[in-house]
């Protein structure tokens, strides 16, 4: 299961963080902190998997973003690897050529697409034009 | 319970009433669309987490007046939601906010509900209490005509539900299991089986139900009810030994590809369905050899179909990886076979990449290259990468070293096109289209049998194509325009004029209409369009004077000036206050035009002045009769000028061998003024050119802050390639940015047409910010990939170099550490002495040397000086000291950078002057100091030093007059308001410190406000206007560059914080 999806760039700042177990606000940070450190601190040979504490990270990283997963061990490692370029697949869809900025201005759809692809720390939708339908639907009719 | 919920709700907007903090709401609502911009500007700039607390308490204390405000809409809601969700991202408090997210998802409409479900979604957790408050409007989303709402109910329920809730939706749920529509089957399904994680005992009885779903007709739901399936099989698997058949048939399905194409991933189908079904099968067969039986066909297959798969594009990605000049043909020629078999949009994207990147690297001759390339455009079509066809054109225009092979080149390339024009109901993709259009309309002159009346006729066969899009009908008269003038008999011109300038749709008949313009002065086209010229630079008359006798015109009939919209408001805002003290009359102009305001006179009255009255009757008269009358007079524009401007720019043909000069002209022309040094009719044209064109700068500004690139900017990129490339050199980003940037049809006219087509400006210069938009934004494609473009982009500086996102990197600690000067502040060259300097810091050492430098800030740049002294007791030879090429800066080496002997325990210094190329908030810049010890033993040290963009600011000394016309003329602005503790909310210190630390010109001071100035070298002015009320200082920078603005206001939010 997945415990927690984040953004975050070399910087170490956090773009966008879901956590899909009560973590205390407070003790996000800490949590955020520690995860990109360890990511960060890994070669581009290295493996994109860490165990850390009692769980595991996968990350990926666009540009100088990061997108770091963190799940227990009953995920497979590979799945999700794949399914983070699946993720930012369909954000460059819907953005047409993602950046960091179209991130952070829209968080709100960023999250809602998240939010169709895991549900619960689990992989629900991975078919593009289904994740997307719901929000351009909203977009359509804010539109006119 | 539900009543009283209701009726909370429905209390609470007065309950807020009570509380609410005086001034706040009203104010915040004018500029309220861009707080949510203000404040994702202000987490990029962050350098420190001391910056960040700072800025998110003042967020969250803004937040908390607005949120509670009755004033405050659903709108706005929706976007403090978001601001709040980025407060608490980022580890704050916004538990105030709470209540107010479950009233957006109650009250608002779609998005805003969609947004306010998602806030609850992140803030609440399964015992919350405020949780059982959003019930209600799950339960009326739920039974909602509307799909969009029941969709979010259903994914909120899936997500966060309070479980003793459970029975007042269950029954709803249930019901949404037999709709008529996947998703919210699908939907349906993963809310039970959050119910199933959640209570368990309370879906027992629907255990029928969930078989019904992993049957469903949809791959979706079925795929949705194996969560449920994994769940329960884990808990007890015996209990679902029967259903092993079921499982094993869909991943039959699954791995032989009879699932829908889009639910492959990469070619492979279904991947995670595939997956969650092992699982599930695995807990089937553990320790169950009947049941395993079942499964071994399946598992066999599955393994087989993946390794097929990964070998597939294993074998591909290692042909690429091996191709060289000699295999290139054999390579390029399998990778065709694949691609034409792959149905799959994702590895058409990524082979016909691969392919036209191999072709253009190692082709072996002409014809292969473009007989590769057809087939790469003729099936990537419409999914490939943009930069391909763009990279192939640049590449046939810039062309080699080598003319007769370039010519040769190109010849075969509108050989081959022409043939395929002339195969018979073949459809190409209409990027292919565009791509044919484009080099048949430039290089058809290099024929010898064909006419250009022959390649016209095959250009409007496909224009009467119905299948042909208006944007690719836009290229293709386009090309018709460029053969026109070698063309002998014009009939199918006549006659495609005749037919599209009837055309319904609008783009196509202006195209079609400018060519019947144009063709009536034949001369006049062949100068405008000169045979292969299509990388030259063009002169554009960025004051866009031609308009003058319009304006003129339409003037002296009465009609009111244009006023940006920014001046409009602000007017409208100030006007309120300025009738409230004054008499009606003298509000009005004296000047020409009876009974109309003079804009700019009122404007700048209530800009520089606001609620001082006098001052600002004052000004309001005497900039009217200097800013409007002057220029647009009683009798309107004054003809004496106009034949002036005529001579200038007016005329639009432009001789060919006359361009280069007049690029240069006008590159001085744009520097003068910015020198402040111009002509009054310069002056004049420019503020007439700003006021016109004012609103899309600053919009853009506002809107895309790191992304933007607007204008103003281009024109100078222009100018520094000029500073670089000399002669008939040709310059070639410019052909990116004008011609293909992007898909925008008529985007190349901008250079060609500007001149002459007066109405469509506007349009034209939106599009040229938008071209850089999409150039400049960097795409979150991943690393190996950028890479990979960067390959074909060696010419295109601007596709991924140009990132402007690295910006708003927080700075690297400073290395550099302070030495003590004394010893070495005598070392310096005299001249330089008498600037001003920086403190002398030691920037590295070794047991030989030891290198400190220091800035001095020139007036016409930054002089950076760095002391090498030599501590040992031998003598070092050559040494010499360099530094790296760093993006945004120029650095010239000053004489005397190899010191060929330095004796033991010298001191030799060494200066750079360093220009600035752009704007940035820190950058830094590195080198090296290299030397021999005894002739044998070299040596090499590095060091680095940080800039900061104030290194760059100078003041402008200029008049209160010159202000106010300048304030007018910049399009590009910025606001925000500083909270200051009373000590500091002071005008005189406030000015002072923005004196001594930004290096600002006082150019006034007026009541309660200050004006001032700088120019950030080499000449780039920005005005600065900042008020004083109460202990909030207000700043309003205005410039003629897009982000100056915004990384000076950084600037002095920062001193003033320090200060």
């Amino acid at each position: 299961m997945i415990k927690f999806f984040l953004m975050v760039n070399k910087q170490g700042q956090t773009r966008l963080s879901k956590y899909y177990e009560h973590v205390d606000v407070n003790k996000r940070t800490l949590l955020e902190t520690e995860v990109i450190k360890s990511c960060l601190s890994r070669s581009n040979e290295q493996c994109s998997f860490i165990e850390f504490k009692d769980f595991k990270l996968i990350y990926r990283q666009y540009a100088a973003l990061f997108i770091v997963v963190g799940v227990n061990d009953t995920e497979n490692e590979m799945a999700i690897y794949e399914f983070i370029h699946n993720f930012v697949e369909v954000l460059d869809e819907y953005f047409s050529r993602v950046s960091e900025l179209d991130i952070m201005f829209n968080l709100d759809k960023v999250h809602i697409i998240l939010d169709e692809m895991v549900l619960n720390g689990c992989i629900v939708e991975t078919n593009r034009a289904r994740i997307l339908a719901p929000l351009l639907i909203l977009d359509k009719v804010s539109e006119s | 319970m539900s009543d009283i919920v209701e009726k909370t709700l429905t209390a609470l907007p007065g309950l807020f009433l009570q509380n609410q903090p005086g001034g706040g709401p009203s104010a915040a609502k004018a500029s309220f669309s861009s707080r949510l911009g203000s404040l994702v500007r202000g987490i990029t700039a962050l350098t420190s987490k001391h910056e960040e607390e700072k800025l998110i308490q003042q967020e969250l204390s803004s937040l908390k007046a607005t949120v509670s405000a009755p004033t405050t809409t659903l709108k706005m809601m929706k976007e403090c939601m978001v601001r709040l969700i980025y407060c608490e991202m980022l580890g704050y408090d916004a538990s105030f906010g709470y209540i107010h997210a479950i009233k957006l998802a109650q009250q608002g409409s779609l998005l805003e509900k969609r947004v306010g479900y998602l806030a609850v979604s992140l803030f609440l957790h399964e015992s919350h209490e405020l949780l059982l408050l959003l019930v209600n409007t799950v339960v009326k989303d739920l039974q909602s005509t509307n799909l969009v709402e029941v969709c979010m109910a259903l994914t909120v329920v899936s997500q966060i539900f309070p479980r003793e809730m459970i029975p007042a939706v269950l029954p709803l749920i249930e019901d949404k299991l037999q709709h008529s529509k996947e998703i919210i089957r699908r939907k349906a399904v993963l809310a039970l089986y959050k119910f199933h994680l959640i209570a368990p005992n309370q879906v027992q009885h629907i255990h029928i139900k969930f078989r019904k779903a992993l049957c469903d007709r949809d791959v979706g739901v079925m795929a949705a009810s194996l969560h449920i399936y994994l769940r329960m099989i884990k808990e007890n698997s015996s209990g679902y030994k029967d259903l092993t058949g079921s499982f094993v048939t869909i991943l039959k399905q699954v791995v032989g590809g009879k699932l829908p194409v889009d639910f492959n991933y990469h070619s492979v189908p279904a991947p995670w369905l595939q997956i969650q079904l092992l699982r599930i099968l695995g807990l089937l067969g553990k320790d169950d050899q009947r049941t395993s039986e079942l499964m071994y066909d399946v598992l066999d297959e599955s393994l087989r179909r993946a390794e097929l798969n990964h070998n597939v594009t294993y074998t591909l990605e290692l042909l690429y990886r091996i191709t060289n000049a000699q295999n290139v043909t054999v390579i390029v020629q399998k990778m065709l076979e694949y691609l034409h078999q792959s149905k799959e949009e994702y590895v058409i994207v990524n082979l016909v990449g691969k392919i036209a990147e191999l072709a253009e690297k190692y082709a072996p001759d002409n014809a292969w290259f473009i007989q590769t390339m057809n087939a790469v455009f003729s099936v990537g079509g419409d999914v490939m990468h943009p930069d391909i066809p763009n990279n192939f054109l640049r590449l046939l225009a810039e062309g080699f070293d080598d003319e007769t092979e370039d010519q040769q080149l190109r010849l075969y390339a509108v050989q081959s096109y022409l043939t395929l024009l002339d195969v018979e109901n073949v459809f190409y993709p209409q990027r292919f289209l565009q791509v044919m259009s484009w080099v048949l309309g430039e290089y058809s002159y290099l024929l010898d049998k064909e006419t250009p009346e022959e390649v016209i006729a095959k250009l409007y066969k496909l224009l009467i194509n119905d299948s042909v899009s208006s944007e690719t009908k836009a290229w293709l008269i386009a090309a018709v325009t460029k053969l026109t003038p070698q063309a002998h008999s014009s009939n199918t011109i006549d006659r495609l004029i005749q037919e599209f300038t009837i055309s319904l749709d609008t783009c196509v008949r202006q195209h079609a209409f400018e060519l019947k313009h144009l063709h009536e002065n034949v001369e006049l086209m062949r100068s405008l369009l000169p045979v292969d010229r299509s990388c030259e630079d063009l002169v554009v008359d960025a004051s866009l004077s031609f308009l003058d006798g319009f304006v003129a015109e339409g003037l002296s009939q009465g009609a009111a000036p244009y006023k940006p919209h920014h001046q409009r408001q602000e007017e409208n805002l100030s006007q309120e206050k300025v009738l409230n003290f004054e008499p009606y009359g003298l509000s009005f102009s004296s000047s020409g035009f009876t009974g109309r305001q003079s804009p700019a006179g009122i404007s700048l009255g209530s800009d520089v002045s606001g609620n001082s009255a006098e001052t600002g009757l004052k000004e309001t008269n005497g900039l009217k009769l200097e800013g409007i009358k002057k220029l647009w007079g009683r009798e309107g524009y004054l003809p004496k000028k106009e034949s002036k401007t005529g001579d200038e720019s007016g005329a639009p043909p432009i001789p060919q061998e006359s361009i280069m000069e007049n690029v240069d002209q006008a590159i001085t022309k744009k520097d003068q003024s910015q020198a402040l040094t111009q002509s009054k009719e310069e002056k004049e044209k420019q503020l007439l050119a700003s006021s016109l064109f004012v609103g899309l700068g600053s919009e853009s500004t506002v809107n895309l802050l790191g992304k933007a690139d607007t204008v103003s900017h281009k024109f100078r990129r222009k100018s520094k390639v000029k500073d670089t490339k000399s002669g008939e050199t040709t310059t070639t980003h410019n052909m990116t940015c004008s011609s293909f940037g992007s898909l925008s049809n008529a985007a190349y006219e901008d250079n060609y047409y500007l001149n002459t087509l007066h109405d469509r400006g506007d349009k034209e210069l939106k599009k040229f910010s938008l071209n850089s938009e999409l150039l400049d934004s960097e795409s979150l494609t991943e690393l190996p990939l950028v890479e990979k473009f960067s390959h074909c982009s060696l010419s295109t500086p601007s596709l991924f170099a140009d990132n402007n996102m690295e910006i708003f990197h927080p700075p690297q600690s400073s290395t550099a550490s302070v030495a003590n000067e004394s010893s070495l502040a005598s070392s310096f060259l005299e001249e330089t002495t008498e600037y001003i300097h920086s403190d002398v810091m030691k920037v590295c050492n070794n047991e030989t040397i030891s290198v400190s430098s220091n800035k001095v800030w020139k007036d016409d740049c930054l002089l950076m000086v760095w002391s090498v002294t030599n501590k040992s007791g031998l003598e070092l030879k050559n040494a010499n000291l360099e530094i790296f090429p760093a993006e945004n800066f120029k650095v010239t080496e000053q004489p005397g950078c190899c010191v060929p002997v330095m004796e033991a325990e010298s001191t030799k210094s060494f200066q750079f002057s360093v220009q600035i190329e752009k704007p940035f908030t820190k950058g830094n810049l590195s080198g090296f100091i290299s030397y021999h010890v005894m002739d044998t033993h070299s040596a090499q040290l590095e060091f680095s030093v940080d800039l900061s963009l104030l290194d760059f600011i100078r003041p402008l000394k200029i008049s209160s007059e010159d202000f106010g016309k300048l304030w007018l003329s910049f399009a590009n602005d910025v606001k925000q308001n500083v909270k200051m503790s009373e000590s500091q909310a002071a005008l005189p210190s406030v000015l002072k410190t923005l004196q001594q630390k930004l290096r600002l010109h006082i150019v006034d001071i007026i009541g309660n406000e200050g004006l001032l100035a700088c120019q950030l070298l080499p000449s780039i002015p920005c005005l600065l206007h900042c008020r004083i009320h109460a202990d909030v200082l207000a700043l309003w920078f205005r410039s003629s560059c897009s982000t100056l603005p915004d990384y000076l206001l950084y600037q002095c939010q920062k001193v003033m914080e320090g200060s």
